[in-house]
C-alpha cells in the first residue's frame, strides 16, 4: 500500500471495521437515532443510555464501509462515561480533524485513539463515512428524530 | 429509403481507438488511468471534442431562425445530427427523433404526454426488477397520481428476466411496458424483441430504456418494433445533457406537447396557440445545439469503428474479466446472465464496495461503488451495494489484469 492509503486504513481502523465493538441493539435506550447515507448505503442506528447528562452506555448496529463502521465502533468506546457536553466537544474536534474546520474557542480537546482518522482528510470522498456516526451522535444528543445524513 | 448499416466486420484496432481518447492518456495517483466506470459515463473521443470546439468557434448561432449564414449553419449541423441519430437507431423518419437531455427526460416526456392521458384508476404499468431509478420513479409518481398500479416483473438469481412471470403480468389493464434493454447494474441483455412481441400481442405499447444498450449493441428500432426508445448521449461517447427519444410517428403526432415555449409553436396569440410539427413540438426553447453536434460526431465515430467490431472486442474482454474475477478469493459476481454486455458487478467477502473503490482509485483504476441507482435490485440480491467495473470499446485485457492485481491487494489488506 502507498503511505497515504496506509494512513487511511490504519490497523486500528481495520480492526474496528472487522470487529466492531458495542455492535448490538440496546434495549430501552434513552436515545435512538439513525444515520443513513443513501448514495453509498452506509447505515447505522446509534443507541445511548443516559444517567442525567452522563452517557452510561453506547451501542450501534448497521452496515457500512470499514471507515464508517470503525468510526462508529470507536465512537461508542470513546463517549461512554463522558458528559454530553464533553461528547459534543469531541464531536466538534473530530469534525475539525477531518475537515480542517476551526475547532472553535476553548481549550483543545484530546482525541486520543480517534487521531487514527487523521488520514481520512486526504480522501475527501470518504470524510462523510467517518463523520456519519458522529453527526448521528450529535443529533441524538439534540433529541432530533429524523435520520441524519452527511452526503 | 433506408441506408444499409455499414458495420465494419474488421477487428477493432485497439491502439488506434485508445489513442482517440485524450482522457485515457493520463496518470491517476501516479499510475496510468484504467477507466472502468463507463456505465456511469464514457470518455469522449477527440472527434467529438473537435466537433464541439468547431461548432462554437465557427458556427454558433440559434437554430431555426435562419436569416443569416451562421444560423443556417447551426440549423444544418443540428438537423444533420438528427439524421445521424435516426440512422444510429434505425428509425424510419427523422421526425421520430426528439432531442432531450437524456434517457431520464425521454422517459418523463413519455410518462407525461403519452401515458398520463390514457391512465385511469386501476390501470397498470409493467416494469422489471432490474430497472434504473429513472425507469421506476416516473411511473411510480404517475401511478400514485392516477390511482394506477405498478407491476414489477421478477428476475432470477442470475439476473435474467423470468419471461413467463412477465407475460402473466400483461393484462387488459396494462397501459405500458417500460423496460431496459441492458441492465446498468447486472449487464443483462434482455430478450427485448420477445418482450415487445409479447406486449404487442395484447396491444400494449412498450418503452425501452436503451441508455446502457446504445454503446454496446447495434440498434434497430424498426426491427424491434418498440413504441419508444430512449438513450443518453454521454454513455455513448457524446457530451452530457443530450439524448434521444425515439417514438413512433403516429404516437408522437397524437401526443400533446411536454414543455411549451419558443421554437415549438406554429402561431401564438393571447387567445390561442397552435403547435409546430414534429419534432419541434417536443423541443421547446433553444436546444442543446452543441450537444447535438457532439452526439452526431459520437455516432459517426462509433459507426467508423464499427458496432460489430466493438461488440466482438467487448465480449472478449467481458469473458476474460468474468473468468479472471472469479479466481479472486471471496469475490462474487452479481449478474451472471447468459447474455451480458459491458458490466461486472461484484462484492468481496468482508470488504465494503467503497473500501474497494478507494483502494482501486489509488491504483489508478476508476470503478463505481454503490447501488448504481438500482436500490430495489440491491434488495433483490440482499446486498447494500456492489463494486462495478463497466467496459467501453477502449478497455483491454490488460485493464482487467490491473483490476485483478489491485483486487488481490484489497483482499490482502482486509483479510
Amino acid at each position: 500500500m502507498t503511505s497515504d492509503l496506509r494512513d487511511l486504513y490504519q490497523e486500528v481502523i481495520l480492526d474496528h471495521g472487522r470487529r466492531p465493538r458495542n455492535f448490538r441493539v440496546l434495549a430501552d435506550p434513552d436515545r435512538r437515532t439513525e444515520g443513513y447515507n443513501p448514495l453509498c448505503g452506509d447505515r447505522l442506528t446509534l443507541y445511548l443510555r443516559l444517567d442525567g447528562d452522563v452517557i452510561r452506555e453506547a451501542a450501534f448496529q448497521g452496515s457500512g464501509c470499514a471507515i464508517s463502521t470503525a468510526s462508529a465502533s470507536l465512537l461508542t468506546e470513546t463517549v461512554v462515561g463522558k458528559r454530553t457536553a464533553e461528547a459534543e466537544e469531541i464531536f466538534r474536534a473530530f469534525h475539525a480533524l477531518l475537515t480542517g474546520a476551526e475547532r472553535g474557542e476553548g481549550k483543545p480537546v484530546s482525541l486520543g485513539k480517534l487521531e487514527v482518522f487523521s488520514g481520512v482528510g486526504e480522501f475527501p470522498a470518504r470524510v462523510k463515512c467517518a463523520t456519519l456516526p458522529w453527526h448521528t451522535l450529535h443529533a441524538a444528543l439534540e433529541r432530533r428524530e429524523e435520520p441524519v445524513t452527511t452526503e | 429509403m433506408r441506408a444499409a448499416p455499414d458495420f465494419r466486420a474488421a477487428a477493432l484496432d485497439i491502439a488506434a481507438v485508445r489513442g482517440d481518447f485524450p482522457a485515457l492518456q493520463q496518470e491517476v495517483h501516479g499510475k496510468p488511468l484504467v477507466y472502468l466506470d463507463n456505465a456511469a459515463t464514457s470518455q469522449k473521443p477527440q472527434a467529438v471534442i473537435d466537433a464541439i470546439v468547431r461548432y462554437y468557434t465557427r458556427d454558433n448561432a440559434n437554430v431555426h431562425r435562419g436569416v443569416h449564414e451562421l444560423s443556417e449553419r447551426a440549423t444544418r449541423a443540428y438537423e444533420e445530427a438528427r439524421g445521424n441519430a435516426q440512422r444510429f437507431l434505425g428509425a424510419g423518419d427523422a421526425r421520430e427523433i426528439i432531442f432531450v437531455r437524456g434517457a431520464t427526460e425521454g422517459i418523463n416526456l413519455v410518462a407525461a404526454s403519452f401515458v398520463r392521458p390514457r391512465l385511469a384508476a386501476g390501470d397498470e404499468i409493467v416494469i422489471s426488477a432490474m430497472e434504473h431509478h429513472s425507469n421506476i420513479v416516473p411511473w411510480q409518481l404517475l401511478c400514485e397520481e392516477r390511482g394506477a398500479l405498478l407491476r414489477v416483473a421478477p428476475i432470477d438469481d442470475a439476473g435474467e428476466l423470468i419471461l413467463e412471470a412477465y407475460e402473466r403480468l400483461l393484462t387488459p389493464r396494462t397501459r405500458l411496458v417500460a423496460i431496459n434493454h441492458v441492465s446498468n447494474t447486472l449487464g443483462t441483455v434482455n430478450p427485448i424483441a420477445e418482450i415487445i412481441a409479447l406486449a404487442h400481442a395484447r396491444d400494449i405499447p412498450v418503452l425501452v430504456d436503451g441508455a446502457q444498450a446504445a454503446p454496446h449493441v447495434a440498434l434497430d428500432v424498426r426491427a424491434l418494433d418498440c413504441d419508444f426508445y430512449v438513450i443518453s448521449g454521454h454513455k455513448v461517447y457524446a457530451p452530457t445533457g443530450i439524448g434521444v427519444l425515439y417514438g413512433k410517428l403516429a404516437h408522437l403526432e397524437a401526443m400533446p406537447p411536454y414543455q411549451s415555449g419558443g421554437d415549438m409553436i406554429r402561431s401564438v396569440t393571447f387567445e390561442r396557440t397552435t403547435f409546430g410539427a414534429l419534432p419541434a413540438k417536443f423541443e421547446a426553447g433553444t436546444p442543446h445545439i452543441a450537444g447535438a453536434v457532439g452526439l452526431g460526431a459520437a455516432f459517426d465515430y462509433v459507426r467508423k469503428v464499427g458496432l460489430a467490431a466493438i461488440e466482438a472486442h467487448e465480449s472478449d474482454v467481458l469473458a476474460y474479466a468474468t473468468g479472471r474475477l472469479q479466481e479472486i478469493p471471496g469475490l462474487r459476481l452479481i449478474g451472471t446472465a447468459r447474455r451480458k454486455a459491458g458490466v461486472l458487478s461484484f462484492i468481496l467477502a468482508g470488504v465494503h464496495p467503497h473500501d474497494i473503490g478507494t483502494i482501486l482509485d489509488h491504483e489508478g483504476i476508476a470503478v463505481r461503488a454503490g447501488h448504481h441507482c438500482t436500490q430495489p435490485l440491491m434488495d433483490r440480491f440482499g446486498v447494500p451495494a456492489t463494486a462495478r467495473a463497466s467496459l467501453a470499446m477502449y478497455n483491454t485485457r490488460e485493464d482487467i489484469d490491473r483490476l485483478c492485481t489491485a483486487l488481490r491487494r484489497v483482499v490482502e489488506v482486509f483479510s
